[in-house]
């Protein structure tokens, strides 16, 4: 008997919840009610089993990406290769990196081909692929704190832009960080590109043999982790300002790597309640422009 | 369908088979999902709804829920199933699923619970410590790894209470104390112990349902009352075979012969004379400093509050009896040629009057309730009227629990309520790194009156599907936890 993933609508009625094992997604599509009937259940039809089609290569998938070459077969796992690939040649990157960002993905891919949809996304803790029609657009909230009510930044990506994905990683999060920081957030063409670049610049965000940075190999805390033996940031202690600007600008330098080399569109990196946004050169339109900028700094 | 994880133990390890991904978990971690977990080299689920089942061939023993009481029997009377908050997932947007609400048949009337999980900035504990021993000053500063978490308020009867957390150490300070505030917070209230250093005064580590543990010495009882109080209950014991009787108190220190009680039983003064101030006859305030000494005192040496004896009324071979509240201080001393007291061995009817006033002492405890205030938004995930959900509080049409277990709702505005946590299921509380505690709540009420004030009728699920698609589980009896 194949294993049913839980799929219910949340209390709103709008947004559906997918949920099977570690995935968790919110999905919410807008048209008209028999297209976005269509659209949810193709999403559902495609949730079932996908988490095991993945656990199939999941050996693969923990081991170090090769910058080229892949044995992985399923169209996830491959869509997760490709989005590590381009940093794999410089750092330790595994495609699990990108596992929430493809999956998300996924489900999108699944619900635009069987339904023409205004607008639709796909968030899976955070990792985010978008869809827009003509027209349409999306406010996108940056919360400094979950508890409170008000927005950090409310970001507008539009159909113009080419932003279609969006992903944090931060030292909070489900999965483990090598970097310091509280979360950084990246906008990229898809949600799978999105997802690696924030797994790497967050690492980047990091003050090499500081004190007050306690650090466990994660295949204590997690046996089959994929990072094995590598130091994960368990706690991170009082950072004097400069401190909290080196590493900010020790993952700044990162994006901007990303952002030159068309990996992605931009980043917000936070740490201690300081934030550093970056973005592409004269970027007048672009999601993070300046103005904005100063608003995320005196957040 | 049920999910019916299993586990294979590896070392200290164990494999959980929930989900294809079939994570190794080491003990004290979770897995991918963060749903389940190894505790104690058990496979449980931490995450989602956990829910109760009263059923005997689980073999488990079950935290009560709503034992007694005078509610409504019709509702809720000891149902066979309760569903918990715990794991029920926050109503934040898009963080978690949003909360379940649950309806119950039960003797044909519909019953509404809505389950979700609070998140608290403000919220807080009060501890109640049972010891004599000084603790420190009133309003001093309580710390925790050097940060204040708190401060210490009223004395109570044999009892030092302490009111730790509130949104001003958790939010209001530096990024640290918050934290190490949140972290107090919550192993308080998951019964797990804390060292507390107070300003001034002493270090205590404090577990919930266990006894305090003062400067590295365990607390072991409550005092029987207060030194006057003591020479009351035990004059009629005392009399014949002792001349005279000093109860050592902090607060209230008694003298049997001065005493109301020693005068009803005509027993003679004695000519001692106290130190400190009288209250009233045989009762004495402020006979030494607060301490962790005799009866919560400074002091070691018993004598030392005794001025000389009055030659008029006392006479050599007079016998004394000190003894502290708790009886776990005692000496026996009789008058020499010159008045002075000089310390013998106890008589054995003596040692058993100080025998029972240790009988009588209950065991010291520490207890811990947690106090938390179900704001706006968490009301909101309830009714779209979030007043009326207030209002039905009030009124007593619906019954609010913090993880089953029984919640005193204070009153006044807003629903804050009080809960003590050693009722509650093992590992009931989280946190989020804002920082803020993760408590459950459940309102229960009847499915009409869930109507009538704008409940989200269209979300209500029978308890069926409920117990289909989570995890039934009896509660595990954790040591220290009611069962």
């Amino acid at each position: 008997m194949k294993r049913l993933p839980q799929i219910s609508f949340l209390p709103d009625g709008k947004r559906l919840h997918l949920q099977d094992g570690p995935i968790d997604l919110i999905v919410e599509a807008k048209a008209s009610a028999n297209e976005v009937r269509a659209a949810y259940e193709a999403a559902a039809r495609r949730f079932t089993g996908l988490l095991d089609e993945l656990c199939e290569e999941i050996v693969e998938l923990r081991q170090a990406a090769d910058p080229v070459r892949t044995p992985l077969k399923g169209v996830v796992a491959r869509r997760m290769h490709a989005a590590a690939a381009p940093f794999a040649a410089t750092c330790f990157i595994t495609p699990m990196a990108a596992v929430a960002g493809s999956v998300a993905e996924e489900i999108l891919g699944a619900m635009t081909a069987a339904a023409r949809l205004d607008r639709a996304y796909v968030n899976n803790g955070g990792d985010i692929a978008l869809h827009l029609a003509g027209g349409e657009q999306f406010r996108v909230g940056l919360i400094d704190r979950p508890d409170r009510e008000g927005l950090m930044r409310t970001m507008v990506i539009g159909a113009d832009d080419p932003v279609r994905g969006i992903a944090t990683s931060g030292r909070h999060g489900r999965s483990f960080s090598l970097g310091i920081a509280d979360a950084v957030t990246v906008l990229a063409k898809t949600a799978s590109q999105a997802d690696a670049a924030a797994t790497i610049i967050a690492n980047a965000v990091d003050l090499p043999g500081h004190a007050a940075i306690v650090r466990l190999p994660a295949n204590e805390i997690q046996p089959d982790s994929d990072l094995g033996a590598r130091l994960v940031t368990r706690e991170v202690g009082a950072l004097s300002e400069s401190e909290v600007e080196l590493a900010l600008e020790a993952g700044a330098d990162c994006a901007r790597f990303c952002v030159a080399s068309g990996l992605i569109e931009g980043a917000a990196l936070r740490l201690h309640g300081k934030t550093i946004v970056v973005e592409p050169r004269g970027a007048g339109n672009q999601p993070l422009h300046e103005n904005r900028l100063e608003d995320l700094v005196h957040a | 369908m049920s999910t019916e994880a299993t586990s294979a133990a590896i070392g200290d390890k164990i494999r959980c088979d929930a989900c294809p991904v079939m994570c190794y978990i080491k003990p004290g971690a979770a897995g991918a999902c963060d749903r389940y977990a190894n505790h104690d080299g058990q496979l449980v689920r931490v995450d989602p709804h956990i829910v109760l089942e009263r059923t005997v061939e689980h073999g488990g023993r079950l935290v009560p829920f709503q034992s007694g009481g005078d509610w409504d029997g019709k509702l809720v009377h000891q149902p066979d199933v309760f569903v918990t908050a715990i794991g029920a997932g926050t109503t934040y947007p898009d963080y978690k699923p949003a909360p379940f609400i649950v309806s119950s048949e039960i003797d044909g009337v519909d019953m509404v619970t809505v389950v979700t999980e609070g998140i608290f900035s403000y919220c807080g504990v009060k501890v109640k410590i049972d010891t004599d021993r000084y603790l420190g000053p009133e309003t001093a500063t309580v710390r925790a790894q050097g940060e204040a978490v708190g401060h210490v308020t009223t004395s109570e009867y044999g009892s030092q209470m302490l009111s730790l957390g509130g949104v001003h150490h958790l939010t209001g300070g530096s990024k640290k104390e918050g934290r190490v505030t949140c972290d107090t917070l919550m192993d308080l209230s998951n019964c797990k112990p804390v060292e507390l250093a107070i300003d001034g005064g002493a270090t205590v580590v404090v577990q919930a349902g266990k006894a305090p543990i003062v400067n590295g010495i365990a607390e072991e009882r409550m005092r029987v009352g207060c030194g006057s109080a003591t020479i009351g209950m035990f004059a009629k014991q005392w009399h014949g075979k002792v001349d005279e009787v000093v109860v050592v108190d902090d607060h209230i220190t008694g003298v049997l012969s001065e005493h109301q009680a020693g005068k009803l039983l005509d027993i003679a003064d004695t000519g001692i004379k106290m130190k400190g101030r009288r209250s009233t006859p045989g009762r004495y305030f402020q006979v030494a400093d607060p301490g962790t000494g005799w009866g919560g005192t400074n002091i070691s040496d018993p004598l030392s509050i005794l001025g000389p004896f009055n030659a008029r009324e006392a006479r050599p071979g007079l016998t004394m009896l000190m003894v502290s509240t708790t009886g776990e201080h005692s000496s026996y001393y009789e008058l020499d040629e010159a008045l002075r007291p000089v310390e013998r061995e106890m008589p054995p009817d003596l040692k058993f009057s100080v025998e029972r006033i240790q009988e009588n002492c209950e065991p010291a405890l520490c207890t811990v309730l947690f106090m938390g205030g179900a704001g706006g938004s968490l009301r909101a995930g309830v009714t779209d009227n979030p007043v009326r959900l207030t209002r039905s509080v009030k009124d007593a049409l619906t019954r609010v629990t913090s993880g089953g277990a029984p919640v005193y709702v204070w009153p006044g505005g807003g629903i804050t309520f009080m809960v003590d946590v050693t009722q509650m299921p093992a590992g009931a509380f989280g946190y989020v790194p804002t920082p803020a505690l993760v408590a459950p709540i459940e309102f229960t009420m009847r499915l009409s009156d869930y109507a009538a004030l704008g409940g989200y009728m269209d979300y209500v699920k029978p308890l069926a599907s409920i117990r289909e698609n989570a995890e039934i589980r009896p509660m595990p009896l954790v040591p220290g936890r009611r069962a």
